[in-house]
């Protein structure tokens, strides 16, 4: 499909067979379906090679530094509420440095949607364990295989209540649209883990494994927070889908009273000259 | 103790944390300048909730002081400890406020509570001055107004305390020159004055993290942020604070950061980034004695090499530093300015002294420096590192106009997409690297003295005032202030080529300063250095000058 997100003429540095590649054309479909245009989408994302994405879609974007992804898109989203901002990282970037980040984005909620590409691995510095590796798993530097368990994304955002929590796995396009859709349309923070597979350094977690080893929830009440906890415990078989939404949460804007764009605000001189004046 | 006339008056009070030495700085520092005394007061307290030993430090002088001095001409010690640890400040011209000078417990204890016993000792004080008594109750009563139950007492105590005082004032005859104009002075600390600064800049977003002794910013854009739309976010850690500052200045606010030297080398790899991204980025770091933990709540000038050489990589910054309230003031506003001039960071070096101190202060101008704002309106076809002849490329901001805002931490093209082409890196490295020698041109250093000297002294920030007083009018020696540190103006060198000697004054071990003279021109400079963890006082500044 052809589309005003396209970026002509990109030279993308991802491998042949990466999962990246089905995410970007999701978010760029439900982008689209959405009508949203590039001058009013913002992505922000770390470093690593989901966070590469940005360069590949026609938008705004603040391609920062590694795991600190969700602190401009915070800032961002803040200082120009009207602004759409999707924060597009891998595992690495949002639970391993950004890890802190990440919990205090859940308890602040800012009003953007957050894509984890979590391929269980670390690419870009060529096939050490993420945090998200199974225990196990041998790397050049887990060399007895990781010993960890895997940190679970999505229990801790439930834990403390993230205002919509899902789990999709990029190799089913269609269902993961919807699901980008609805966290796009949510107002409040909204977390998505994405399985995807990396080729190349990451031989277990395939396309077919994560389609074997994962499920699709159905008729679960994702206002249940207690229930939606148990289904994020669940391994071995992968629930999928939307976990939990909690839409009572205010979002971090409507805390700071953030309305309209910041660059429009000018300073009352006046009342500045009074309350200084006042200090004697 | 003989008849003694004083001119000019050092007060110090020591005490344990929570045993209200505030209170007591409060109320004698505003009743006196609102009396037309100039008025200089230093806190140095100890890193503790209670207990301990904390001590204020003030000044009542006929001229406008940021100084102490080590003489103490009225001592109040609030318990033994503390004046055990002052002892070595007392001599036969300390007057020492003690219970049989001022019989302040027992006051208190027939007022019915020992909370009393600190305003017996302001009323003492106020009576020496002379202070119009009606006035002292009036100032009195307004204090305590939130606390009704206790205005009698206080009244009763504080009118005690000031006919002691008065009796006792043909022992101890002040005389120092009082200033209408004081009267309508400002009033304030170097926090506040670096918060309204960051104001009248425009400013309207804070991140921080809280941290001795920079917090005093961060709660005083907290009390103004209602009256001036501020958003004010306490962050989970100091690299929240600076990401987020950067993703506020990049869609379209002002922020600042404060944070002191412990919270900033957290930020280092965040302040790299404004670098490479030409991100506007305004931190104030509040300087404390280091390293790691330190002497959390003591000064130091022990930051400078952090500031002009944190975060990897080669991009200009600017750093300023400012010798007083007023000075922050100003400094503050124009940090906000030339952010956003050059997309470059700016850090603001102040230190525990200057945060900490109370200074009257003749006025603050929120219109003396124009505000300008540079960004653009963006059309289709922008590329927001554009090259151009001076290497400031317009900055867009997303959402407003029809271009796209690209920024990227890897080395970009000027659309701002990743590129490994080596000529495109030459390019973007000498385009940022161009704003510093725009910058140069700035703030120039500020020459206090005879134009033609022999021996030029020289400081940066809050060694100003000390410098001033302590110098005097030395012959055939001035005084040259810096307030931007890095980098250096181009006149700089103009005026160390003039002097013989060149003696640079500085609260560190080692000599930052000096050496960054040493390196950028090559000229020789002595140094005079402190690291105890105080400011340098008037008579040791004197004494190793002379």
């Amino acid at each position: 499909m052809k589309s005003y997100l396209d970026m002509k003429g990109c030279d993308v540095a991802w491998c042949p067979g990466c999962g990246n590649y089905n995410i970007l054309k999701i978010l760029k479909e439900a982008l689209y379906d959405l009508k949203i245009k590039p001058e009013n989408l913002v992505l922000t994302s770390g470093i690593g090679q989901a966070a590469k994405a940005p360069q590949y879609l026609k938008c705004n974007y603040f391609n920062g530094l590694h795991g600190r992804a969700l602190s401009p898109a915070t800032g961002i989203k803040a200082v120009n509420p009207k602004l759409t901002v999707v924060v597009t990282s891998g595992d690495g970037d949002v639970y391993g440095e950004g890890g802190n980040h990440f919990i205090h984005t859940v308890r602040r909620n800012p009003n953007i949607t957050n894509l984890v590409h979590n391929n269980m691995i670390y690419g870009l510095t060529k096939g050490q364990a993420s945090p998200t590796s199974l225990v196990g798993m041998k790397t050049p530097v887990q060399v007895s295989g990781v010993s960890e368990e895997p940190f679970n994304p999505l229990a801790v955002a439930i834990a403390l209540d993230c205002s919509f929590v899902a789990r999709i796995n990029s190799g089913d396009i269609k269902q993961s649209k919807e699901i980008i859709k609805k966290a796009l349309k949510h107002k409040g923070y909204a977390l998505i883990d994405i399985f995807q597979p990396c080729p190349v350094f990451n031989k277990l977690n395939s396309f077919e494994w994560f389609k074997k080893n994962s499920y699709y929830l159905k008729g679960h009440d994702v206002t249940n927070k207690e229930k939606a906890f148990k289904k994020a415990l669940e391994v071995g078989k992968y629930p999928l889908g939307i976990f939990y939404v909690n839409k009572k949460k205010k979002t971090f804007e409507e805390n700071m009273g953030c309305t309209s764009e910041f660059y429009k605000k000018k300073l009352n001189v006046n009342k500045l000259k009074k309350v200084i004046n006042s200090i004697v | 103790m003989k008849k003694k006339v004083l001119d000019d008056v050092s007060i110090v009070l020591a005490g344990a944390a929570g045993q209200g030495i505030q209170t007591i700085q409060h109320l004698l520092t505003h009743i006196l300048k609102l009396k037309g005394y100039h008025v200089f007061a230093m806190k140095e307290v100890m890193s503790r909730v209670r207990g301990g030993v904390n001590s204020t430090e003030i000044r009542i002088c006929s001229d406008r002081t940021s100084a102490y001095v080590d003489r103490m001409d009225l001592f109040l010690p609030l318990n033994p400890e503390a004046l055990k640890r002052y002892s070595y400040r007392v001599n036969e011209h300390t007057l020492v406020l003690d219970e049989k000078k001022v019989p302040m417990s027992s006051i208190a204890k027939e007022l019915g509570s020992d909370i009393y016993k600190n305003i017996v000792a302001v009323g003492f004080i106020l009576g020496l001055f002379h202070i119009d008594i009606n006035f002292v109750l009036r100032y009195v009563k307004k204090h305590f107004s939130d606390k009704p139950k206790y205005i009698k007492n206080n009244l009763l105590a504080v009118k005690k305390g000031y006919h002691i005082g008065k009796l006792y004032a043909h022992k101890l005859i002040i005389n120092v020159k009082k200033d209408k104009k004081v009267v309508k002075e400002l009033y304030l600390d170097g926090s506040e004055a670096v918060a309204l600064g960051a104001i009248a800049g425009g400013c309207n977003f804070i991140s921080s993290y809280p941290m001795s002794p920079s917090t005093g910013v961060l709660v005083a854009m907290a009390k103004h942020s209602k009256n001036f739309d501020i958003l004010v976010e306490q962050v989970e850690d100091e690299i929240a604070a600076i990401n987020m500052s950067l993703g506020a200045w990049y869609g379209g606010a002002r922020g600042i950061i404060t944070t002191s030297g412990g919270g900033f080398d957290l930020m280092t790899e965040g302040l790299s980034l404004s670098g490479m991204i030409e991100n506007p980025l305004v931190v104030h770091i509040a300087q404390r004695s280091g390293p790691a933990t330190g002497l959390p709540t003591r000064t130091e000038q022990g930051d400078l090499d952090l500031a002009i050489y944190a975060g990897h990589g080669e991009f200009p910054r600017i750093v300023l530093a400012p010798g007083d309230a007023e000075e922050a003031f100003y400094l503050t506003q124009r940090a906000m300015n030339l952010a956003d001039k050059y997309q470059v960071p700016v850090l603001i070096l102040t230190d525990q002294f200057l945060v900490d101190s109370f200074y009257n202060v003749p006025s603050l101008n929120p219109t003396k420096i124009k505000n300008k704002h540079y960004f653009v309106k963006t059309l289709k076809d922008y590329n927001r590192y554009k090259l151009t002849s001076s290497g400031i490329s317009p900055r867009g901001l997303p959402g407003f106009g029809s271009g796209l805002v690209c920024v990227d931490s890897d080395e970009h093209d000027e659309s701002g997409h990743i590129t490994e082409n080596h000529l495109v890196r030459n390019k973007m490295v000498e385009k940022r690297l161009k704003k510093l020698e725009l910058i140069k041109n700035e703030i120039e250093p500020e020459l206090i003295g005879n134009k033609n000297y022999k021996t030029l002294v020289v400081s940066w920030g809050s060694t100003k005032g000390v410098v001033e007083e302590a110098l005097g009018n030395k012959k055939g020696v001035s005084f040259l202030h810096f307030k931007q540190v890095y980098p250096l103006h181009n006149k700089t060198l103009s005026y160390l080529k003039r002097a013989k000697k060149i003696v640079v004054i500085e609260n560190n071990a080692t000599g930052q300063f000096a050496k960054l003279l040493k390196r950028e021109f090559g000229v020789k400079c002595e140094s005079v250095l402190k690291y105890s963890g105080l400011p340098f006082s008037v008579e040791e500044l004197n004494e190793k000058l002379s």
